[in-house]
């Protein structure tokens, strides 16, 4: 019978008083490790799928809804552009561009996005490995992330329609047209990736050819455009000469459709430095019927605007954390009063008073330790129920199942407040009279 | 063996309270009688280190009890001087069993199952080895509580009122064990009452206050 054991049994022979501590304590525990939970894999998301990107060019609309759209693949494009307008910043010898990712979206198979682009996109970007297979070389042919082919079951040589949107919609199933046939799948990477399926840019205009025709560019409209990139950017017919040579075969074949549209440009500078790269931006917005965005400028205005609410549910995790804490002290007050006579007599039996003082200390300590487990193994589990509605919703993958070291922080932070809450009422319990407490009988 | 010299104790400014030199031997049971109010309790509590006399000195075992320091007189009181209250008290977590055990430990001895079931089979209530004391009846009760007072075989024995609770059936029997097991663990034991029915039963005396008989 130690020290240790006896106050986990004056805790348990004593259960429903502490139940409603222990109940609060794991709840603000839960709730802070959750919000650290959260804030933590949304980072990561939005970190490893900013992927190096510096400038989204696409239709005008919403800047933070292209971002959303063209880099993390939530939201509806704002629009498309044409390819005749965005093919300056295609060019290989663009002055301050390094990379120009074309991007054609539009459609979805069982809500996972179709998307049209080049190899650049897996490689440059999201350092994709294939698991099997090959990359996508003709049109209709896709290579799908690991979770679209987790999730949906796709293997080698499947081949399915995609519909319109991202909604999985049985009614805008393009099945009139041609279908997709699976020819490679990714190795899991924890990118946006994952859940994609990438093909040519051309597929996405052939499995919508039949109902949209984009309309012969006016000859007036045309030259507008050009004079407006011209402008804005140096760039010449002789360059699109030079272009045309350069670029690699798929490009090549995407820049000659002059007359066809895609949903956006993923941009990355030569030099983030360059004053000329940093006012690119400006020009386009000012100049052209498109809209540029900066990722990691519109990402932390959404985050400022998601942080109000973030900052209140942790306040109120805070607050859940001490009332917890001060209902910690008031149970252990109240059960040293009706135990005043058992701990005098523990000081007859030989007890000291610092053995008083460490009984009821480890007794918070123990309260907390408790709470702390309940409170860690309710916010993964609930982490984990989180992930499976973020995942219907977004596609994004979340898990409960993954650990932090703030949660070693969170038990030494509960650590203290079951001491702090225990200190008042172990003094107390030091200090007992032991003969007026017995003689009272 | 337990003796006593000098000893005064006042609470605060009120009377003193003059308390006559005791002299003990080991085996011997003493009666300590007086009026309500004449300081018996306080006397015990002095005796047991629960209180600090005025003036004066307890020789427990030739030690000079309220010459210890806290932490050590704690350690000694365990290992020493056993004491049964007018109403026994425990730990209600815990079964008789924990009960004893908690005792042996607390005064520094390994716990010894062993003793535990000897003592409470001498004092009858072998069977309630694993029962709550909050299960038992007052005379199981206080009999467990002679049992963790001898647990450690002290050199004194205290017992404030041990029987004032009892019946009269109940009182001899647990006098009787008390008598018995002091005498077989060679220990000094010392009632306090004022329970007439235990009177006649011991020879040796201490009364307190003018009511000297």
């Amino acid at each position: 019978m130690n020290i240790l054991s006896l106050a986990w049994k004056n805790l348990t022979s004593n259960a429903l008083s502490m139940l409603l501590s222990l109940v609060l304590f794991a709840l603000g525990v839960g709730l802070i490790s959750l919000l650290l939970l959260l804030n933590r894999q949304v980072d990561e998301k939005f970190d490893k799928n900013l992927a190096d990107i510096d400038l989204v060019i696409g239709a005008k609309g919403s800047p933070l809804q292209m971002i959303l759209c063209n880099m993390y693949h939530i939201d509806a494009p704002t629009g498309n552009i044409s390819i005749k307008a965005a093919r300056p910043f295609m060019n290989p010898k663009h002055p301050l561009i390094k990379m120009a990712i074309p991007l054609s979206l539009g459609d979805s198979y069982k809500g996972y996005r179709v998307v049209g682009t080049t190899y650049e996109l897996p490689d440059s970007l999201y350092n994709g490995i294939l698991a099997v297979g090959t990359l996508w070389k003709n049109d209709m042919d896709v290579t799908i992330g690991a979770a679209v082919a987790e999730d949906l079951n796709l293997k080698m040589g499947d081949t399915f329609f995609s519909s319109h949107g991202l909604m999985d919609d049985d009614m805008h199933i393009h099945d009139e047209g041609q279908h997709f046939k699976v020819v490679g799948i990714f190795a899991p990477g924890g990118t946006v990736l994952d859940q994609l399926i990438l093909t040519t840019p051309q597929s996405i205009w052939k499995v919508h050819n039949h109902e949209e025709e984009p309309p012969p560019p006016l000859e007036g409209e045309a030259g507008h455009d050009h004079g407006h990139d011209h402008a804005g950017h140096d760039h010449s017919h002789d360059h699109e000469h030079d272009l045309t040579e350069v670029a690699p075969e798929e490009r090549k074949a995407l820049i000659d459709e002059v007359d066809k549209e895609i949903t956006s440009l993923l941009i990355r500078y030569k030099s983030k430095t360059n004053w000329r790269a940093l006012s690119l931006g400006r020009n386009i917005n000012e100049n052209t019927d498109m809209q540029a965005a900066l990722p990691s400028y519109e990402m932390n205005r959404l985050f400022t605007m998601m942080g109000a609410g973030e900052q209140l549910l942790r306040m109120i995790a805070l607050i859940i954390f001490f009332v917890s804490g001060l209902s910690i002290f008031i149970s252990l007050f109240k059960s040293l009063r009706e135990r005043k006579t058992e701990l005098a007599l523990m000081r007859v039996m030989g007890a000291s008073r610092a053995k008083l003082f460490s009984l009821v200390i480890l007794e918070g300590l123990l309260l907390a330790v408790i709470g702390y487990l309940i409170g860690i193994v309710l916010s993964h589990i609930g982490m984990e129920l989180l992930a499976g509605v973020m995942k219907d919703s977004y596609r994004y993958t979340f898990t409960g199942w993954t650990f932090m070291k703030e949660e070693i922080y969170l038990l030494f932070g509960a650590l203290a407040i079951g001491f702090i809450a225990a200190l008042i009422p172990a003094i107390q319990a030091s200090r007992t009279d032991i003969s007026e407490t017995l003689s009272k009988g | 063996m337990l003796a006593t010299k000098g000893l005064k104790y006042s609470y605060d400014s009120k009377v003193a309270l003059d308390f006559p030199d005791i002299e003990c031997q080991r085996g011997e049971s003493w009666l300590l009688l007086g009026q309500s109010g004449s300081g018996k309790t306080t006397l015990l509590h002095v005796l047991g280190g629960l209180r600090t006399p005025r003036n004066g000195k307890v020789f427990i075992a030739d030690t000079d009890l309220h010459a210890l320091s806290a932490a050590k007189m704690d350690r000694f009181r365990g290992k020493n001087i056993g004491i049964i209250f007018q109403d026994a008290h425990f730990l209600k977590a815990l079964t008789v069993e924990e009960n004893l055990a908690l005792a042996q430990q607390l005064a520094g001895h390994p716990v010894s199952k062993k003793r535990i079931i000897t003592l409470l089979e001498r004092l009858n209530i072998g069977d309630k080895l694993n029962s709550k004391t909050t299960e038992l009846s007052q005379g199981e009760q206080q009999r467990v509580a002679i049992a963790r007072a001898l647990i450690n075989k002290p050199a004194v024995i205290l017992a404030d009122e041990p029987t004032s609770a009892l019946d009269d059936v109940n009182c001899n029997e647990v006098v009787k064990l008390l008598e018995t097991q002091a005498k077989e663990e060679n220990a000094v034991l010392l009632i306090v009452t004022h329970d007439g029915r235990l009177k006649d039963l011991f020879p040796n005396k201490i009364y307190l206050g003018d009511n000297k008989k």
